[in-house]
């Protein structure tokens, strides 16, 4: 079977103001969202209160909420997962002397987690607490640091392997692609309020080895084409790379994609941001690696020359990895 | 011909059939066990097996009875399986009461894979507390409180010291921020340098530099040195994580895991535990040491006296050994715990038998000095001495109860005068030094802690859990299976099938390492699943392509996967690269997802060029062939 006419020659490259333009729009759109609405950090990166409930009967979120308030816990963020009778609710803990325990600095969890239950179960005896948690504040500050740490690592890491194994330019448009992907989808997680937990952070860091999968081969076929062809107009390789690479990354970004919906579908709650993330970072990815990694490469001017084997002597040795 | 050479088909033969064999022992769920042990160091004998049988049979309690096992070779524990968490906890609950003080009874999962299995090294993956439930605690090591302990302890020993050497100073005091050291006060030059020289010959830890002078005040600010400070900062931590071990095993839990995570933090997972106070009250527990001049022993009729009567001497405490007998010992306090530096087991240079060297600071070895002077061949007693907060909400109000318990943890006789360097001889056993010195040292903690972090996750959460990442697993599995064999026919069986051992082995190589299994980790199993299958894409489009150009069948598989390996080696560097960062990270979660991925990426990289290249060898290999289904 085939979904791809093999012979088709979309001209990506010819696009390539429209598609580049769409990327940059995209990318201011996403840092002014994040700089604006921020992300919506869950318990891992904020500290706080966490606690699941679980009840009976189906119940609805507003009503949590309302019994929530009634109870005296404010500003608690309730949110329904997996199904209608699993909620969970997230509040910052209140500066007061009857949460605090005696000698250390961190709160009483299991007072405030009796004042949530009082509260729940005074307007639905049903409520049941299935998980609680604190997390300090500290711990959060540290953990978006090492997020930006590990992101920082990755970035650089594929970039200096991108330059020994290609060249130059591939590192750079690679890494230009890559920062572009990795705004994009927490512009779009920023845009719909996903929470953004440590899983999530997990997430994001695949999709920036996922997507890195992607343009890698492309660049493979491009490094390929330039080798072997014996006329080598750069647009035209590039656009042909594109062209014949076009069903294994489409192909391939379906395939994951349904392992992901699957995991969206089937995994829980405790998964459900992640495997979102995972697909938003699969459509973004898979679309920068048609349209947005090579028109860069083509603007840093690569060349056959840039690209031809070093060892001379043993021109097939050089092809090896 | 064949492109596959025959001792690579013995490496794929042996890895599938290695990988089939230690992802095995997963299929083996545990059983939901009780495990009971003996909190004094008295055996598990069989009256107190005959006791938890009658006590569940008298309970209606079901209990699986090839399960119930008293196995020494495995420490002195019993353990009962039963068919479900709910008969499990109505057990545990049964027994307490039963079993009473002496015996400690806890949750347990108790493995049910096979004898042989786990005699070849099969063991199944350990799940993670959001898989089975439990309590799990971060907490943060107050840095400050290290150096403020350790300053204080300077500035008291350079005090000593300076009289010690007869050098006249003015003070000596901490500086005013901490971490800046100590400073002395001296009345002149000189003795300013001869106190330099003092201090740094006597704490090479130390670095001694000259303050300002005014007048005749003369400065010297003695700092610890940065590396050495980092040191101190590790012991203590290292020393808070045996401390906590310490402490919670004598929870019983059955396998608590205590790690140290990132610099300062300590991170403490307590699978099965529902209640977090119980757990809470050992962590925050403090404990010191005190030695003390002993009165009698339980042979002494004295002190026999004063156990059946009850009336004890004035100048006495009636305190009970580890094993229950009692002691009477002096109320005058020789030296405290924190006035020991040191305490490491060893053998005696003279007898050979088990001994404990202690080392004392200077204030504890002039106090000690004294009182061995007088009173050679008399006992001395260390006490242990324990400080819980047990917190009660009355009327919504928390009441906080301080409960001391004192218990005696070595008695033993002066052998002759000693000040800061001293040993206790005559231990039982090797272990028993071990344990004392553990005592002694990790009696109290090393700096104080913070809990920054806490999580309950409910049982039934957990096996929720478990099943939806198990059904994630295999529906994303069968519907990747079922696109591959749609979309690339023959070729996408065969990815199948390397697929599905990338699933085995995946799973085989996470048991061996002993990866704890996760949501997260489970995450990444999917994914890798979903990834693993485009090594295959690209080889089948390759040989598409190659036939499309006008190669041979042959000739075009032959051309694919010689192609597509370069293009899948350098996608999967990279990617490994991403996955190599997540294990950095420091906390729980993504390190888990980070492994499995790094772990699933290697093994794709085998199965869906090596394994897949066997397969389509033996397939099409020796076969004149005119069409390729691909």
């Amino acid at each position: 079977m085939e979904i791809f006419n093999h012979n088709a020659n979309v001209h990506f490259l010819g696009l390539r103001k429209i598609s580049i333009g769409v990327a940059v729009l995209l990318v201011i759109a996403s840092i002014v969202l994040l700089a604006t609405r921020s992300l919506n950090y869950g318990l891992d990166f904020t500290g706080g209160v966490a606690v699941e409930a679980i009840y009976d009967n189906p119940v609805s979120v507003e009503d949590v909420r309302n019994a929530l308030d009634k109870g005296g816990v404010d500003n608690a963020v309730v949110q329904s997962v997996g199904g209608t009778r699993h909620v969970a609710i997230r509040f910052q803990p209140k500066d007061d002397k009857h949460y605090v325990a005696q000698e250390g600095k961190s709160p009483n969890l299991d007072l405030m987690t009796n004042d949530v239950a009082k509260a729940l179960q005074a307007a639905r005896p049903d409520a049941k607490i299935a998980s609680k948690s604190y997390v300090g504040p500290q711990v959060g500050a540290e953990l978006r640091s090492d997020g930006v740490t590990a992101a920082i690592f990755v970035i650089i890491g594929i970039g200096v392997y991108l330059w020994i194994r290609f060249e130059r330019r591939f590192a750079i448009a690679a890494l230009a692609t890559e920062v572009h992907d990795v705004l994009v989808t927490l512009g779009v997680i920023s845009l719909f309020r996903r929470e953004f937990d440590m899983t999530v952070l997990a997430s994001v860091l695949a999709v920036i080895g996922y997507s890195i999968n992607d343009k890698v081969v492309v660049f493979d076929r491009i490094r390929e084409l330039f080798r072997s062809a014996r006329k080598a107009d750069p647009e035209e390789i590039l656009n042909r790379s594109i062209n014949s690479t076009l069903s294994r990354t489409i192909i391939t970004s379906l395939f994951t994609g349904i392992a992901m919906a699957a995991l969206y579908f089937f995994g829980g709650p405790t998964v459900h941001g992640f495997a979102i993330t995972m697909l938003i970072g699969i459509v973004v990815g898979t679309l920068s690696s048609i349209f947005v990694a090579s028109p860069i490469l083509l603007w840093l001017g690569v060349s056959k020359k840039d690209l031809m084997p070093v060892t001379r002597e043993n021109p097939e040795l050089a092809r090896r990895p | 011909m064949s492109d596959f050479p025959r001792w690579r088909y013995f490496l794929v033969a042996i890895v599938l059939v290695a990988g089939i064999l230690y992802a095995l022992p997963n299929v083996y769920a545990p059983l939901q066990a009780v495990q009971v042990s003996s909190s004094q160091s008295e055996p598990l004998d069989p009256t107190v097996q005959q006791k938890v049988i009658s006590a569940l049979q008298s309970a209606k309690i079901p209990y699986v009875n090839e399960s119930v096992r008293h196995d020494a070779s495995r420490g002195d524990y019993m353990v009962i399986g039963f068919a479900n968490g709910d008969q499990q906890k109505s057990a545990a609950d049964a027994l307490k009461p039963v079993l009473g003080d002496k015996y400690t009874v806890a949750f347990n999962l108790e493995s049910t894979v096979p004898r042989w299995l786990s005699a070849i090294g099969g063991r199944a993956m350990p799940l993670g507390l959001d898989l089975q439930g439990g309590v799990r605690f971060l907490m943060a090591v107050d840095q400050s409180d290290i150096i403020d302990r350790q300053e204080n302890r300077y500035t008291q020993d350079i005090a000593a010291l300076l009289k010690d050497k007869k050098i006249p100073f003015i003070s000596v005091a901490r500086a005013a921020t901490a971490g800046q050291g100590v400073n002395v006060v001296l009345s002149s030059s000189a003795d300013r340098s001869a106190a330099s020289d003092a201090i740094a010959t006597e704490y090479t830890d130390l670095g001694v530099t000259d303050g300002a002078s005014t007048g005749d005040r003369f400065v010297l600010n003695a700092v610890i040195k940065p590396d050495k400070l980092h040191d101190i900062q590790t012991n203590a931590i290292r020393q808070n994580l045996a401390t906590l071990s310490n402490r919670i095993n004598a929870l019983g839990v059955s396998e608590p895991v205590i790690q140290v995570q990132g610099e300062d933090h300590i991170s403490v997972e307590l699978a099965g535990v529902q209640d977090p106070a119980e757990a809470k009250k050992v962590i925050g527990a403090t404990a010191t040491l005190e030695y003390v001049a002993g009165i009698g022993d339980a042979r002494d009729p004295a002190v026999q006296d004063a156990v059946r009567t009850g009336n004890i001497p004035p100048d006495a405490h009636l305190y009970y050994g580890r094993q229950g007998e009692p002691y009477l010992v002096s109320k005058n306090i020789i030296a405290s715990g924190d006035e020991l530096v040191d305490a490491s087991s060893g053998n005696d240079s003279q007898s050979g038998s088990p001994s404990v060297n202690v080392t004392l600071n200077s204030a504890g070895a002039a106090k000690m000095l004294d009182f061995t002077r007088d009173n050679v061949g008399k006992p001395m007693a260390v006490v242990y001495v324990e400080t819980t907060t047990d917190t009660k909400v009355v009327d919504g109000k928390e009441v906080h109860t301080p409960k001391t318990t004192y218990s005696v943890i070595n008695y033993a006789t002066i052998q002759g005068v000693f000040s800061n360097k001293f040993q206790t001889t005559g231990l039982a056993s090797t272990k028993a030094a071990s344990e004392l010195a553990l005592m002694l040292k990790g009696g109290s903690l090393a700096a104080r802690m913070d809990i920054v972090q806490e999580g309950v996750i409910g049982p039934s959460l957990g096996q929720d859990n478990i099943d939806k990442g198990f059904k994630a697993v295999l529906l994303g599995l069968a519907l990747v299976l079922l696109a591959a064999a749609i979309y690339y026919k023959l070729f996408g069986l065969v990815a199948d099938v390397a697929l599905f051992f990338n699933l085995v082995i995946l799973v085989a190589v996470m048991s061996m390492v002993g990866v704890t299994l996760t949501m997260p980790g489970i995450a990444g199993i999917v994914l890798t699943l979903g990834m693993a299958i485009d090594s295959n894409v690209l080889i089948c489009e390759r040989v598409r392509e190659e036939l499309r150009n006008g190669s041979t069948p042959l000739a075009a598989i032959r051309a694919g996967y010689e192609k597509a390996w370069a293009t899948i080696l350098d996608a999967n560097v990279t990617h490994l690269i991403a996955a190599l960062a997540l294990t950095t990270m420091g906390s729980g979660p993504i390190k888990g997802f980070g492994v499995t991925l790094l772990i699933g990426i290697l093994t794709s990289m085998f199965t869906s060029v090596t394994v897949t290249h066997a397969i389509t060898a033996l397939i099409h290999g020796g076969r004149k062939l005119k069409t390729l289904s691909v």
